[in-house]
């Protein structure tokens, strides 16, 4: 084969990876939308499910990852900000403890989701809950905190979303200019005044963007929240803190594994996987069009 | 770490809340540290009285939860992982195993998958491939793991049956594809970078001294790349033996301890925490060796990621440092 044939071989083989994979996105997008589609309807996702899971809509399972979504939202990402902004603003770039934190931060990002779960339930659920119910109530025969819940749920993917929302927020405070802090500072303003009034703002897009990207991460785990809160059945939606709560990810799972069923479970899986595509995906989609915005407001004119 | 600022002689005292959110911001920053440490502590608190208690340790042998024994009934000695049962059975060695399985397949398939496409945007494709290529395999990392479950149990598991002919509909195979998918993101993300941040004085210079396209490739870019590719490899496989969603509905989870056939069913370490757990009692022996491979899975991916992460940064420095 001459020097020209070999160019085009390793072309073609490596193009033929990007092929594939784009075959296979492909694929898979093609048969949920195909298929989920002509089930979603205005009913479909008003209703709760019938008894069977069959029939009805998944309304408890869309109103379970919204409200659980919110709480870990609020729980986590204010310790990410705060983590981010004193690694990215006070701590020098040799200091020991900042390079702790960061393999911290790596090694949290690689725990296997599973974990998590345990996690959730060692911690969260016997210790935190378990340590409440015995200080408020004392002795008592059924747990109250101490017991799944869709607090437990929110609190224990918030941990699972902490990477993320570090190491993107971080990424955002970088791309603000030097000089202006430098010229916040010779201007008299403190360091945190300086964060505060001229970093922060400056980062907002990128800010924002790592926050829906960790969001939507954490909405389609379904690993960690097995035994921490999700409920394979429960028409009612949760209105307390301690009450269990329908998943869509958890019910895809139901759905596909426990059903009596499977193939009268069909319409109704593949519905709910559009619906859960659909949410992660269009919080993506706010991120990269964030993202693009703040990149253009930051390029000088 | 406070600025030191020229006293101003009529400067506006800086409210005291300040401090204390500054503090609180330094405090706060350990959050990821505690998260790790508390996540060992209280999976180790549930795991660790197996080898305490008397009452477990009278009824099972902590050795038989890593070397096969000869069970009553049995000729010879096995590995068995049967928790329910007359005697329940926990050898974890069928489900290492099942997950080595599962990862090793998913991981032959994804990374000349990813590499090969990395190499290819990197270095063929025009830039106009590449900027739509990038977000759209980014796009591919966003779907939740139990979306692709649920796609190698419906799709992939219909397709590769009727293709192959395999005799159990889902089998390490299917599970090794569905894994192998969301691994193909990371691979390529890391192996893009990797490759791109080779620097440009290199090929260059290759070009000067007459190499064609493919020789840079192959002799210049991709061996300077090695470290970043090796990397995303050891992520990529730190990534694959922990998702537990994919495993859980596509290998079929069937703990058979058959190390060379990929067509049949498999049952990994994670799989089976997430079946099982939900149907345990607190503090029985079942429960606590749950919590154990929740341990032992931990340790083996801390380790992992630790290890991608220094050769990620002695790659860094070295690029940096030229």
């Amino acid at each position: 084969m001459n020097k020209t044939g070999k160019d085009y071989l390793l072309a073609a083989l490596t193009g033929l990876a990007l092929v594939i994979i784009l075959v296979i996105l492909v694929v898979l997008f093609g048969e949920i939308l195909w298929n989920g589609a002509p089930v979603v309807t205005a009913e479909f996702l008003t209703e709760a499910p019938t008894a069977d899971m069959t029939g009805g809509g998944i309304f408890p399972a869309i109103y379970g990852t919204v409200f659980m979504t919110l709480l870990m939202t609020i729980a986590g990402v204010p310790i990410g900000l705060a983590t981010a902004i004193w690694l990215n603003e006070y701590a020098s770039s040799r200091s020991k403890i900042a390079a702790i934190i960061r393999t911290a931060i790596h090694n949290l990002a690689g725990v296997p989701s599973i974990v998590f779960g345990l996690f959730g339930l060692g911690f969260f659920v016997i210790f935190v809950g378990g340590t409440m119910d015995s200080l408020i109530y004392g002795d008592i025969p059924r747990p109250i905190w101490g017991q799944p819940s869709i607090l437990w749920a929110s609190l224990t993917l918030a941990v699972l979303t902490l990477p993320v929302v570090i190491v993107t927020t971080e990424e955002a405070l970088k791309t603000v200019p030097g000089e202006l802090r430098d010229a916040s500072l010779a201007l008299g303003a403190t360091k945190f005044q300086t964060t505060l009034t001229i970093v922060l703002p400056n980062a907002r897009g990128g800010i924002l963007t790592g926050v829906i990207l960790g969001v939507s991460r954490g909405m389609g785990e379904v690993a960690p929240i097995i035994f921490v809160g999700a409920a394979n059945f429960l028409p009612e939606l949760p209105d307390d803190l301690r009450d269990m709560f329908m998943h869509l990810g958890y019910h895809v799972y139901a759905l596909a594994t426990q059903s009596p069923n499977v193939d009268a479970a069909r319409p109704a899986l593949f519905g709910t996987v559009l619906v859960l595509l659909a949410l992660t995906f269009s919080l993506n989609l706010i991120a990269i069009i964030i993202r693009s915005r703040s990149r253009r407001a930051l390029r000088p004119s | 770490m406070s600025e030191k600022r020229p006293p101003l002689t009529e400067a506006l005292p800086t409210p005291r809340w300040h401090r204390w959110a500054e503090r609180l911001i330094a405090a706060l920053a350990f959050s990821a540290v505690l998260a790790i440490a508390l996540i060992f502590l209280f999976i180790a608190r549930e795991a660790i009285p197996l080898f305490f208690e008397e009452g477990v340790r009278d009824e099972m042998r902590l050795r038989d939860l890593f070397i096969p024994r000869i069970w009553d009934g049995y000729d010879e000695a096995v590995a068995i992982w049967q928790p329910i049962g007359g005697t329940p059975k926990f050898n974890m060695l069928p489900l290492f195993v099942g997950s080595l399985k599962v990862t090793i397949l998913a991981m032959l398939i994804s990374v000349p998958l990813g590499v090969g496409c990395a190499v290819f945007v990197a270095i063929y494709a025009p830039p106009r491939i590449r900027e739509i290529t990038k977000p759209i395999i980014e796009l591919l990392a966003g779907v939740p793991s139990v979306v692709l479950g649920f796609f190698a149990l419906m799709i992939v598991a219909s397709f590769t049956q009727a293709v192959f002919g395999f005799t159990y509909r889902l089998n390490g195979v299917v599970a090794a594809i569905g894994l192998a998918i969301t691994i193909v993101p990371v691979i390529f993300t890391i192996s893009e970078d990797a490759i791109q941040a080779v620097p440009k004085s290199l090929s260059e210079a290759a070009l000067a001294l007459g190499a064609r396209k493919y020789q840079i490739a192959l002799r210049v870019i991709i061996p300077a790349a090695i470290p970043g590719i090796t990397a995303a490899i050891i992520l990529g496989f730190g990534r694959a033996i922990g998702e537990t969603m994919i495993v859980l509905m596509a290998s079929g989870n069937a703990a058979v301890m058959e190390i060379f056939d990929f067509t049949t069913s498999v049952r990994t370490v994670t799989a089976t925490i997430a079946a099982e757990l939900g149907e345990v009692a607190r503090g029985e022996p079942h429960w606590r060796i749950l919590f154990l491979l929740g341990v032992i899975l931990f340790i083996i991916t801390f380790i992992i990621n630790l290890g991608g992460k220094m050769i990620t940064d002695r790659l860094h420095r070295k690029l940096t440092a030229g």
